[in-house]
């Protein structure tokens, strides 16, 4: 699947900017731009944490953390210090990177499950502080009057205009990753998914790789993040807990580990099947578990990817009868 | 003699937390010693059992002794119910998979516990009065704190007891250490698997029972307490008991003396940046021993 999609790469890219570019011809109600919208937001943030997870192998269970940091540099500078938009948006990217870089380089050293937990450990810290540091955060209620991004003359302030911003940045961020992944440095990161003995043996710096792709993800959730605080223009501790952390991963799952277009699926299913299921109302906890299960245990390889899978086995097998 | 008091008091609290802790990180221990992963249902499991003893202790007014132990019961049968679902028939067996279905699995428990309880918090009786106990120090204790400290050790000393002496107890050590090599011996590592999630089901709880009545219970009490209990087991180093126990009681008076000494809001984020550091020093928690990897 990977090597079909690969060949078919620049074809995808053209669809999908074709598709942002005629989306908003077919929707018009607010709602639904939300969503979209969201969707564009989430899949920043999985197509940086598929960068770790499906192809350097790392679990992160941290990056509402980064997300929020991202908000938060955003909110914040604009906010309480007047800062211009782009460069604090940049400023955040930064200073996200490096705090990724801080937690990441003792991090990455930790295996499986202990990283897991140091990932997990990092998130909730972060996430307490928001709620604390209350003179710079505003605390539990947040910060409020975020101004929406603006190029020249042109300002996003209204659902439409956010949708062309933020589809533009996945656009891009997609891009770079796919070129990204298609250079020495993509080889590099495969090998270590592979075997990361067998990769330090033939040359690879394994550790170094592994820190700068944590880095480089933690920066695509950061982007991701400034990009929500300036949509949103208010933003709260509770956004960026726990649950976020999960949420992401489950997408780079659901969508399939290692692959670039199902971060997309992943990231625009989960956020689509969450928002229809709010009319089960009371039991959408459970149908969104029940959903999740499901995928899991039948499709592992991720929806894409395996649904491709059970219709080969089903032409193979028709191939066979005959 | 006001400060060394307060001290005591802070120290009982966290003793006690510690060993709700120790209790959760046994229940992530023993099953990742039969399977390597980290079960997040874990959490699940310990507000199930308070909401269990509350629906039978308050609301059916069942004996609370009896009640303690259909609920023990009923989360252990919840526990296997998941393991012999779900978590057998799984068509991958990679551990990021099975550990993001046990946050799926915990997403339905927790939506169903949602839906039959609702979100309200309810208390359950204390095991026996809140009529204070005070300590020669000066510091008090209130019976609730010694039915957990009681409680703690016993159900330590029967797990001991249980995977030294008797021979489904060595089996399951026999599948810790080597599936395939206890698969040879002819040691049915299926029902091992079965058997730890019944009985992490089983500590999840009694955890859950037994700090119920200090501080109430509801359907997502768990997350906190399992989250910690998961950095206990991580802190001690994973699959050590003796390392959950040190590990639970370290985080238990880390907490209650940070939330003391410095700040309540800062308690969890200096728990948890304590065992950041530790990991940090110590890749492989307290007690934990390196590992040679295999090419």
């Amino acid at each position: 699947m990977d090597l079909l999609l690969k060949q078919k790469d620049n074809l995808c890219f053209g669809i999908l900017a074709l598709v942002i570019v005629a989306i908003p011809v077919f929707v018009e109600s607010k709602y639904y731009f939300i969503v979209l919208n969201v969707i564009g937001l989430n899949t920043l943030v999985v197509v940086g944490l598929n960068l770790l997870i499906g192809f350097a192998g790392q679990i992160s269970l941290g990056h509402a953390a980064f997300y929020g940091l991202g908000s938060y540099f955003s909110g914040i500078l604009t906010v309480n210090y007047g800062f211009p938009l782009w460069p604090a948006m940049l400023v955040g990217m930064l200073a996200t990177g490096a705090v990724a870089y801080l937690i990441g380089y003792p991090s990455l050293k930790l295996r499986g499950n202990y990283l897991v937990m140091a990932t997990l450990g990092f998130g909730i810290i972060i996430n307490i502080l928001m709620g604390e540091l209350e003179q710079f955060t505003g605390g539990h209620d947040g910060l409020m009057g975020i101004p929406p991004l603006a190029i020249g003359g042109l300002t996003f302030d209204d659902d439409l205009k956010n949708f062309y911003l933020i589809w533009s940045f996945v656009f891009f961020f997609m891009l770079a990753a796919r070129n990204l992944l298609n250079s020495r440095v993509g080889r590099a990161l495969r090998a270590i998914k592979g075997s990361e003995v067998a990769a330090n043996s033939l040359g690879v710096n394994t550790a170094d790789y592994k820190v700068k792709i944590f880095v480089l993800s933690a920066m695509f959730a950061s982007v991701s993040g400034s990009l929500y605080a300036h949509y949103i223009t208010f933003i709260s501790p509770s956004s960026y807990d726990f649950h976020y952390s999960i949420q992401v991963v489950t997408m780079v799952i659901v969508g399939g580990m290692g692959s670039l277009w199902g971060s997309l699926f992943g990231a625009g299913i989960l956020t689509f099947i969450s928002e229809a299921l709010h009319i089960a109302k009371q039991y959408h906890i459970i149908a969104y578990g029940v959903f999740l299960c499901l995928v899991l245990v039948f499709l592992p390889e991720g929806i894409v990817v395996g649904i491709y899978n059970l219709f080969l086995k089903r032409k193979t097998r028709k191939l066979i009868i005959k | 003699m006001e400060f060394s008091q307060q001290i005591a008091q802070y120290i009982i609290t966290g003793l006690t937390i510690g060993a709700i802790y120790a209790i959760v990180a046994m229940g992530f221990n023993i099953i990742h010693n039969a399977t390597g992963i980290v079960n997040f249902a874990q959490c699940e499991f310990i507000s199930l059992g308070g909401m269990f003893m509350y629906s039978l202790a308050v609301l059916f007014k069942v004996n609370l002794i009896i009640a303690f132990f259909i609920s023990m019961a009923g989360v252990a049968l919840i526990g296997a119910l998941i393991e012999m679902g779900p978590i057998r028939h799984a068509r991958s067996k990679e551990i990021i998979i099975l550990i993001f279905l046990t946050i799926g699995l915990s997403e339905i428990l927790r939506g169903t516990a949602q839906v039959v309880w609702g979100t309200d918090n309810v208390g359950v009786p204390a095991f026996s009065g809140e009529t204070p106990i005070h300590l020669p120090g000066g510091a008090a204790i209130v019976p609730q704190h010694i039915w957990i400290f009681a409680i703690t050790v016993m159900v330590m000393l029967m797990l001991r007891y249980f995977f030294k002496k008797t021979l489904m107890g060595k089996a399951m050590r026999a599948t810790a250490v080597n599936r395939r090599a206890a698969a040879l011996a002819g040691i049915s590592v299926n029902r091992m698997v079965l058997f730890s999630f019944a009985f992490s089901g089983a500590l999840g709880a009694v955890a859950g029972m037994i700090i119920a009545p200090i501080s109430s219970t509801s359907y997502d009490t768990g997350i906190m307490l399992g989250l910690k209990g998961f950095a206990a087991a991580i802190l001690g180093g994973y699959g050590n008991f003796a390392g959950a126990i040190l590990g639970g009681i370290i985080l238990g008076l880390l907490e209650s003396l940070g939330a003391g000494l410095i700040s309540s809001q800062y308690k969890d984020a200096i728990a948890f940046f304590v065992l950041l550091l530790v990991l940090f020093l110590k890749p492989r928690g307290i007690m934990g021993y390196g590992e040679s990897e295999r090419v």
